[in-house]
């Protein structure tokens, strides 16, 4: 019988490379592949998918009992938070400027400036800023956040549809990158790629964020429209070929299976157990459906997503 | 391949007589091509035509099924490389391994917690699939205790592991009726393995890790010799190599109809990770890249439960969310002056406010908005949930009728709905819930 033919795509197709840090700062690259992802046999991934480990200018008191006992007193204190991520594998932070929120502190651009500076000068890996969530507020501290970073090439999200002009405006004068943010549809991410393109980004400076959802929670539509874009993008289409990012860790912890650890069935296991294996599981999906850049909140499971990246890239 | 209705027409008679029931010869054509008419319905099909539509009928992946009665498994019959093109099947089947050298009671034990497994989410009972029992002690008497044992305590298909044919033949004579995989045929063992499946009627798994030609040529082997129910063991373990076997094979027969490896694949996670989450995690990356049977080596539900959801959740139709049919339902034994809340018919969301209210130990009426199976804030946003589709949906069901006060409790993430729904509903008090279902306890003591 004749040997059995590896059947391999023809793409056209390339992930746009980003590169975030530098400036005497260290500097990652993400993007570059021109394969589905970890298909080494036909293709290239010049640039391993990285981890971000989340940490926030406040201190996240509602948070599950497991993320609070494993990270102790730093999270009080952003600098120090920063810096144990790092220790703890952290590729990048991702530093999320929750006290924004009008429901929380609503603090305002002094406020998210002085948190930039905090983490950018704690640890010498490249950041991300992320603003409350609200378009509103994103504006005001990201541009204070952009404006603190500049040179420093920092990524800023979310810049959605409705705030695009601002953030991109940022990120052109400052040299930074957009995390374009859009709900889970494939449509949606090409057309607010174009529209940052349209006002001068270029596309080495845009991420895209196409929504996370949870296991449990929505991750099939989540990894189907990631699945979708990374398909178009191998095709040709070079709106659709930004990194993406994903906000794993923030979804599933969130989530009762891990928040919760009273009066849960026997049936659920372990409660550390389970929302690591919550994390692990909706990580390792992100990365099967092409993620580029997954931000994480417990260190165990940023050891796990990094010994399977590594393992998915040395076959 | 598949065929296209007018490819399929090229077999027919072309007399359009009618029998089969349809019209015209191309009528029968266009629904074979679709499926949703069986191939025998024209009685005037040369011997010719009929197999060769029968082998382009035939499925790119072969259903296969391991065990029988009502926890018997079928696996493979897949049709695409990416859920969004159509959508998944068969799920795969979670089997959990033990091993012949393990205790007496120890296997008891496992066996029984891995038969009675059963974990809810969204209304579904999900189960673990099987047993699979290693021949670790390499001795065919303690091998067929442990069968026996096995099949004494569970119903669940198993899997028997042992390349031996010998010891294999001794535990078939004791299960081979309740249709176990056989595990596995390899280049040494091949021919007494296929003789073992032909003789018990039971499928048969195929080992060989040296590279996917090989596989071919050993599988067909097995095939030639008559032994149709076939899964494959490509021998990658790790996650990497899992990954790209697993694609490859899933190419070859869908987009290359290689028939040779046209089966469902087998993995055995724990052989190619260091610990238990990183087990759970390949396993996870094995249920959406392309396994039929994934062997765990361990059983624990801190990580069975979160695979098993996985598995639902990427074996949905991605046309057709999991809906509730829209109404008024009771939670614990509503009064007429229990509280009423909202949700939308997207059956996770449904579950996880009606189970939180069922745990908060307050009866209630939980009434169910048709949002074509959206959640709350997709569809808000969507345009699917508003004040005039929740005004419906009370006048639908005659909601007002089962209850004496007019107060009615909204889902804290559309709380904007609420001045609409004020001028929408003027004789109603429209009450904010909390955003999270988990709260709602709190919330409804506090009132
Ligand atoms: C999966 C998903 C989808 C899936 C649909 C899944 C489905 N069947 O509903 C798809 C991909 C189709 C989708 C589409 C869209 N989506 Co969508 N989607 C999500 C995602 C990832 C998860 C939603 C989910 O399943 N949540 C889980 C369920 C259980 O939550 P839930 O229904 O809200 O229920 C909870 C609570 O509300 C509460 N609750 C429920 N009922 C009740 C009742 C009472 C009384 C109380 C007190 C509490 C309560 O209990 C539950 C648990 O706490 C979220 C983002 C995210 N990470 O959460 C975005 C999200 C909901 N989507 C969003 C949007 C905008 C859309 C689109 C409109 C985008 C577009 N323009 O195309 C479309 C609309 C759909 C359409 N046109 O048909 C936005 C909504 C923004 C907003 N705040 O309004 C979100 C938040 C994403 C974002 N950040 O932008 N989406
Ligand atoms: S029964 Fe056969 S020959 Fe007659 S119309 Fe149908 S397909 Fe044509």
């Amino acid at each position: 019988m004749s040997a059995v033919e590896v059947p391999t795509e023809k793409w056209t197709g390339k992930i746009h490379e980003v590169k975030l840090g530098g400036n005497g700062r260290k500097s990652v690259v993400v993007g570059g592949e021109n394969m589905l992802p970890f298909l080494h046999f036909e293709g290239k991934i010049p640039n391993k998918p990285i981890i971000a480990i989340e940490v926030q200018d406040r201190n996240p008191t509602d948070w599950s009992p497991h993320l609070i006992s494993v990270w102790g007193d730093v999270l009080a204190d952003p600098g120090a938070w920063a810096k144990k991520a790092v220790e703890y594998g952290a590729d990048i932070i991702a530093l999320r400027l929750r006290s924004a929120h009008p429901e929380e502190a609503n603090t305002g651009a002094s406020e998210a400036k002085k948190s930039v500076d905090t983490v950018l000068s704690a640890v010498d890996v490249p950041v991300i800023v992320l603003g409350p969530g609200v378009a509103e507020k994103d504006n005001e501290v990201l541009v204070a956040a952009s404006e603190a970073a500049k040179g420093q090439r920092i990524a800023l999200g979310n810049c959605e549809e409705k705030n695009h002009r601002t953030i991109a405006a940022s990120c052109l004068a400052d040299g930074h990158i957009a995390i374009a943010k859009t709900p889970i549809d494939l449509n949606l991410a090409k057309q607010l790629n174009i529209l940052l393109c349209d006002v001068g980004l270029s596309t080495d400076s845009i991420l895209m964020d196409p929504t996370t959802g949870a296991l449990g929670y929505g991750i099939e539509y989540c990894y189907s429209v990631m699945e979708r874009l990374r398909l178009a993008a191998l095709g040709g289409d070079n709106m659709a070929a930004m990194p993406m990012f994903c906000s794993a860790g923030e979804e599933t912890w969130r989530q009762k299976e891990s928040k919760i650890t009273e009066g849960l069935p026997p049936t659920w296991g372990d409660h550390l157990e389970r929302s690591l294996t919550w994390e692990g599981i909706t990580a390792i999906m992100l990365l099967n459906a092409g993620a580029n850049i997954i931000a994480l909140r417990h260190p165990d499971t940023v050891t796990l997503a990094k010994a399977s990246i590594d393992k998915l890239m040395s076959a | 391949m598949a065929l296209t209705g007018i490819e399929i027409y090229k077999f027919l008679p072309k007399t359009n007589c009618k029998e089969c029931g349809f019209p015209t010869c191309l009528a029968f054509a266009m629904k074979l091509a679709a499926k949703g008419v069986e191939l025998s319905l024209c009685p005037y099909l040369s011997e010719e035509s009929k197999q060769a539509l029968e082998s382009a009928s035939r499925p790119p992946i072969r259903l296969v099924t391991i065990g029988t009665g009502d926890r018997k498994i079928g696996v493979g019959n897949e049709v695409v490389m990416f859920r969004h093109e159509k959508t998944f099947y068969n799920p795969p089947a979670f089997i959990v391994q033990i091993k012949d050298t393990d205790s007496t009671d120890d296997v008891a034990k496992i066996v029984d917690e891995v038969s009675s497994y059963s974990v809810e989410r969204v209304g579904l009972e999900l189960k673990l699939n099987g047993i699979a029992i290693e021949n670790a002690s390499n001795n065919g008497d303690n091998f067929v205790k442990c069968v026996a044992l096995v099949k004494s305590k569970t119903d669940l298909p198993l899997i028997l592991m042992s390349n031996n044919p010998s010891v294999m033949d001794q535990a078939l004579e004791k299960v081979a009726e309740a249709k176990p995989l056989i595990y596995a045929a390899t280049k040494e063992n091949v021919d007494q393995m296929v003789e073992l499946a032909k003789k018990y009627q039971c499928p048969l798994a195929v080992y060989e890790p040296a590279g996917l030609s090989e596989l071919a040529e050993l599988v067909t082997r097995v095939t030639e010799a008559g032994v149709e129910d076939v899964v494959l063991d490509p021998g990658a373990r790790e996650f990497g190599q899992s990954l790209s076997a697993l694609t490859q094979i899933r190419r070859l027969a869908i987009k290359k109809s290689f028939q040779p490896l046209g089966f469902p694949v087998i993995t055995f996670p724990g052989q190619g990770s260091g610990g238990i989450e990183e087990e759970a995690v390949l396993a996870g990356q094995q249920v959406a890249k392309y396994a039929g049977v994934i062997v765990l080596d361990r059983f624990t539900p801190g990580v069975v439960y979160p695979l098993l959801t996985l598995r639902l959740n990427i074996y949905t139709d991605p046309q057709k969310p999991i809906q509730m049919t829209p109404g008024i339902y009771e939670i614990g034994k509503p009064t007429k002056e229990s509280p009423l809340c909202v949700t939308t018919n997207f059956s996770l969301t449904y579950f996880s406010i009606a189970g939180e209210l069922e745990s908060s130990g307050f009866p209630a009426w939980l009434m169910v908005c048709d949002t074509e199976g959206l959640s709350v804030l997709t569809s808000w946003a969507a345009g699917k949930l508003d004040a005039d589709k929740i005004a419906k949906t009370i006048k639908e069901f005659n909601v007002a009728d089962k209850i004496s006060h007019r107060n009615i409790i909204i889902p804290g993430g559309v709380a904007v709905l609420r001045g609409e729904l004020e001028e929408e509903l003027p004789d109603w008090k429209i009450l904010v819930g909390p955003r999270d279902a988990v709260d709602v306890g709190g919330f409804l003591k506090k009132q």
